[in-house]
């Protein structure tokens, strides 16, 4: 399976004013697999995704998609591929914020469709009716002229999963898709998740639904003080007698 | 009482019928929207482009950003125009209400550039986030992410701005433009009458900022119509 990793993360670090978030985690995930990266607040979940999305730059470490090296630090310092490589290399992935981030002065409809157009993937045609099938799989095919602004919080989220569907990512990442939503909301998108993994679509879920994380995972990480603290597939992990591990899921599924 | 209202007329016909004075303040006006519309368009450019440059990464661009408001905001206009015509412009033979548009846009860029780099420093990172990670390149985030959300929250503080703007060109009399304060003033001096040439320039400015006033309220209200929040 080796050479089906779809993203490769080895050492990666990262601080904020000193403060270090990351320290040294390393993490791969074949093509098809569903990570999921749980931890207490602050622990470093949303950073690694951060890391990996280069919407941060990483202190050291080697971050990889497919046989693309985005940034490595093997010559001794942090060395960033160059712009037109990065640009490439953002084609690789697909990010869902936990607040969304529609674009709130376009259409749903319109959200979906310009980022393909503008990043040149197709034409405006390919990307209209990319749009229509993808908001009719998940089930907002009424909702194609609204504004973002009159939809409930699982309908963005699940605009938002389309967006970035779009965009015909080899893997999806998740930063905690169901933070922000009213419990009786947070069903419909979790569905949606669901469905894609169902597909064998690669995805990395940063979350706190733990029942949902034993569910849709073939692998869960948990990230205690930027480092890995523990990790294995759902069964591994419910069942570990590992103290820490238990108090913090125990915590979380009173 | 009709002996009052004769003596007003008498006036009135004097200060502004007579000898055609009323052509004067006319011309004045379009003296006046000429600069203005002008000037507001130059200060939208200037200050768009001082923005980016105290938005900008590179440190020289803040220099000359940070700079650039310093100087006009910390002189004023007056003296500003006058540099602007009788030294920047003395050797130039362009027409003076250009030259005097090319003055207040310098001096509006400062404002306008602040005001636009609250306006896009207002808009959520995580919606540039959102660009960036869905394959835009930087400047395609700004054109169509970032700066359409922007003139929402821009334009009242703009339209205080153009608002400004054609008030502080009634100064244009220093280099010789005959506006409508300058108009006002030549009546003053021609009739020995200040009331009705003093006042009839304040509502005829305050005639002039009302209509804009109503025109960008009714658009501000048609921008906000289309975003559903």
């Amino acid at each position: 399976m080796s050479e089906d990793k779809v993203l490769e993360i080895k050492n990666i670090r990262k601080s904020f004013d000193g403060n270090e978030v990351l320290k040294d985690v390393s993490l791969s995930v074949a093509s098809g697999e569903v990570v999921s990266i749980i931890g207490p607040s602050g622990s470093g979940k949303s950073t690694i995704l951060r890391c990996a999305t280069l919407l941060e730059r990483m202190d050291g470490g080697i971050l990889k998609y497919k046989d693309d090296i985005a940034a490595s630090d093997e010559s001794g310092h942090m060395v960033y591929a160059d712009k037109k490589e990065l640009k490439r290399i953002r084609r690789y992935f697909g990010l869902v914020f936990q607040s969304f981030n529609l674009f709130p002065h376009y259409t749903v409809h319109k959200n979906i469709t310009e980022p393909v157009i503008l990043s040149g993937q197709c034409d405006a045609k390919q990307a209209g009716e990319r749009a229509t099938e993808l908001l009719e799989r998940l089930g907002l095919e009424d909702k194609a002229e609204a504004y973002p602004g009159s939809l409930s919080g699982g309908q963005k989220q699940r605009v938002s999963i389309a967006r970035a569907l779009a965009m015909k990512p080899e893997i999806l990442f998740f930063d905690e898709p169901t933070s922000a939503l009213d419990p009786e909301l947070t069903g419909e998108v979790l569905k949606v998740i669901k469905g894609l993994a169902a597909e064998h679509m690669t995805m990395v879920i940063v979350t706190h639904a733990m029942k949902f994380a034993r569910e849709v995972s073939d692998r869960i990480i948990f990230l205690e003080n930027g480092v890995i603290h523990s990790q294995g597939t759902p069964e591994e992990l419910f069942n570990s007698n590992d103290e820490r591990l238990n108090s913090f899921i125990g915590k979380l599924e009173e | 009482m009709s002996e009052w209202w004769a003596g007003v007329s008498e006036t009135f016909a004097r200060c502004f019928i007579n000898e055609g004075r009323y052509k004067l303040l006319l011309s004045g006006i379009g003296v006046t929207i000429k600069v203005s519309l002008l000037a507001v368009a130059l200060g939208m450019i200037i200050g768009f482009l001082i923005a980016l440059c105290n938005l900008s990464k590179k440190k020289p661009l803040n220099i000359i950003g940070k700079v650039y408001t310093d100087v006009i905001r910390g002189t004023p206009s007056v003296t500003q125009l006058m540099i602007i015509y009788f030294v920047v412009f003395a050797t130039i033979n362009w027409a003076k209400w250009v030259i005097a548009a090319i003055a207040f846009g310098i001096n509006s860029g400062a404002y306008v550039s602040e005001i636009i780099r609250a306006g896009i420093l207002s808009i959520d990172r995580g919606q540039t986030e959102a660009g960036r990670s869905l394959g835009l390149t930087a400047r395609q985030t700004m054109i169509y992410v970032v700066i359409p959300q922007a003139v929402k929250n821009i334009f009242p503080a703009m339209g205080n701005e153009f608002i400004t703007l054609i008030k502080e060109t009634a100064i244009v009399g220093y280099v010789g433009l005959m506006d409508i304060q300058k108009a006002g003033d030549f009546i003053k001096s021609a009739t020995y009458e200040a009331f009705m040439p003093l006042v009839g320039t304040a509502i005829i400015y305050f005639v002039l900022i009302k209509m804009l006033t109503i025109a960008l309220t009714k658009y501000e209200a048609y921008l906000r119509k289309s975003e559903k929040r």
